[in-house]
């Protein structure tokens, strides 16, 4: 608790730090509103809905396009890694659309699908495909043959041998994908809903600012920052429980 | 930060388990995205779905032509790719000694490792209508949104690298003589090396990612600036061509990062199994 608290002390620090150039007026309140303003919007934004309302909005997209992602991914990563014939036909593929940034593809979603949830899902889940496949896929290659030999030896059918043995050891490289994966879930939700949407998180930020409500603008952004961080956490914990078997 | 490693290797280019004769090889390797080109062209042909959506591959391959030729193409990467590196060399600069410090001294790495663990996994693009109200929506405030967005993960890497270093390594150098400035440019940083370039080829797609964001929230002469306004005309063979273009330029980027590295790590044994 106290061992908490003094790692996180550097962040009070700046909170305070923020509040005080702001009192104080060596930043101008137009560029800076001082902290507990932006508390107080904050603690407005959460009396009048606003605030939940928007982030289950933007919570549903992120979910749906990851959940997607994951499940395709993984699928298309083991293909690649199980089936040659496969790998040979899917991977110029892969490497063709790795280096696109993916934020190009929002006016083609937009063409596509519109204003509405459809085509941030769609974006999400095209973003965070690649990170989950290639995962996947350096996790299965990287899997001891010898592990697999014995499986097969003592008997164990292929299904057994995917999901009992190659996917405990892929495992390690498949949670780095998907972190990888939920991060870029959270950039590419609020970038779609900063450049278009009606709701939304990104779209309260963009919103906000638009009307020149700076205090409020900032606890939207800082609601964004501290659901990054704390899926973040939490995905390491998560990562943590399921690797404890490893020496 | 090792798993990242790992990500950076694409498939495509590993060997078979069971190598067939090559031409059946090629042709199974080609056939992916011919198929596409293929499917692509046929539904543009016979109007299978609304051009608006699919527009015909030939006028999509003219518009590119036409950018190319005119030089649009050329002015428009330049802008976004001179906005992006310059992000991205700025967050080096910074991010690089910067991590280093938070290994070798631990004021800094007290002060500095929350300050990273919030902004590494933050969607940095919502700082956006932050750094247009502080610094407008020309060159500036884009290069600082890409510095800002790609700085947390330089410095991640520049920690871990410089962490990771073996004492061995340096207990060796310490004990024939060198001395803690040779040590650090002769041992630490070569030694810390792999790692930090893992961490700058994440950070520079993710530089290309927010620039391209950034352009369609605040326009300039970019790709991505380009392609949203393509979108507002309802121009979708604009889009179409808008894509490709900034994927050419997003491989010339990653391939590029990939030959400096192994430029630079031509003494490592990672460039030598190859």
């Amino acid at each position: 608790m106290i061992g908490t608290a003094i790692r996180y002390a550097p962040l009070l620090i700046l909170a305070a730090l923020w509040e005080a150039v702001t009192r104080l007026g060596i930043v101008p309140r137009e560029m800076l509103p001082p902290l507990s303003t932006v508390f107080v919007a904050f603690v407005g934004m959460l009396r009048d809905g606003s605030l939940p309302a928007n982030a289950a909005q933007s919570f549903l997209r992120g979910a749906a396009g990851l959940a997607a992602a994951i499940v395709v991914g993984f699928l298309l990563g083991a293909g690649m890694a199980l089936r040659p014939r496969f790998h040979a036909v899917a991977g110029p593929l892969v490497q063709a659309f790795y280096p696109l940034p993916k934020t190009a593809l929002v006016p083609l979603v937009m063409i596509w699908f519109g204003l509405g949830d459809m085509g941030k899902i769609v974006l999400i889940f095209l973003g965070c495909l690649l990170p989950v496949t290639l995962g996947t896929y350096n996790g299965i290659r990287g899997v001891d043959r010898v592990l697999v030999w014995s499986a097969r030896s003592l008997g164990a059918r292929p299904r057994e041998i995917l999901l009992e043995v190659m996917l405990p050891a892929a495992l390690p490289q498949l949670l780095t994908g998907l972190r990888t994966a939920t991060a870029f879930a959270f950039l590419l939700m609020v970038a779609s809903e900063l450049i278009i949407a009606n709701n939304g998180l990104g779209y309260l930020i963009g919103s906000l600012g638009d009307n020149g409500a700076y205090p409020a603008m900032y606890a939207a952004i800082m609601t964004v920052i501290a659901l990054g961080f704390f899926a973040d956490r939490g995905f390491a914990a998560l990562s943590a429980h399921l690797l404890r078997w490893r020496a | 930060m090792s798993g990242q490693a790992a990500l950076e290797r694409l498939p495509g280019r590993s060997g078979w388990a069971r190598p067939g004769p090559w031409l059946r090889i090629a042709a199974l390797r080609a056939s992916g995205i011919v198929g596409v080109l293929v499917v692509w062209a046929i539904v543009g042909q016979f109007g299978l779905v609304r051009p608006f959506l699919v527009p015909p591959l030939p006028a999509v391959v003219a518009q590119l032509g036409d950018d190319v030729v005119t030089g649009g193409f050329a002015i428009s990467a330049a802008s976004t790719l001179y906005r992006a590196l310059a992000g991205f060399a700025l967050a080096c600069a910074i991010g690089i000694p910067v991590g280093i410090l938070i290994s070798r001294n631990r004021l800094v790495g007290w002060f500095v490792t929350p300050i990273v663990s919030v902004g590494f996994p933050t969607p940095t693009l919502a700082f956006l209508p932050i750094f247009m109200l502080w610094f407008g929506v020309f060159d500036l405030s884009k290069i600082v949104m890409t510095t800002f967005s790609t700085v947390f993960t330089v410095i991640a890497a520049a920690d871990a690298g410089t962490r990771g270093v073996e004492r061995h390594l340096v207990w060796s150098a310490e004990s024939l003589g060198a001395k803690r400035t040779a040590v650090f440019f002769e041992v630490m940083l070569p030694a810390a090396m792999p790692q930090i370039l893992t961490g700058l080829q994440v950070a520079l797609p993710l530089a290309l990612i927010v620039e391209v964001a950034a352009e369609m929230l605040m326009g300039g002469d970019g790709l991505g600036g380009r392609m949203l306004q393509a979108e507002n005309y309802a121009d979708s063979v604009g889009v179409y061509a808008g894509i490709i273009e900034i994927a050419v330029v997003g491989a010339i980027a990653v391939g590029g990062m990939a030959r400096l590295r192994q430029r630079l790590l031509r003494w490592h044994v990672e460039t030598a199994a190859r």
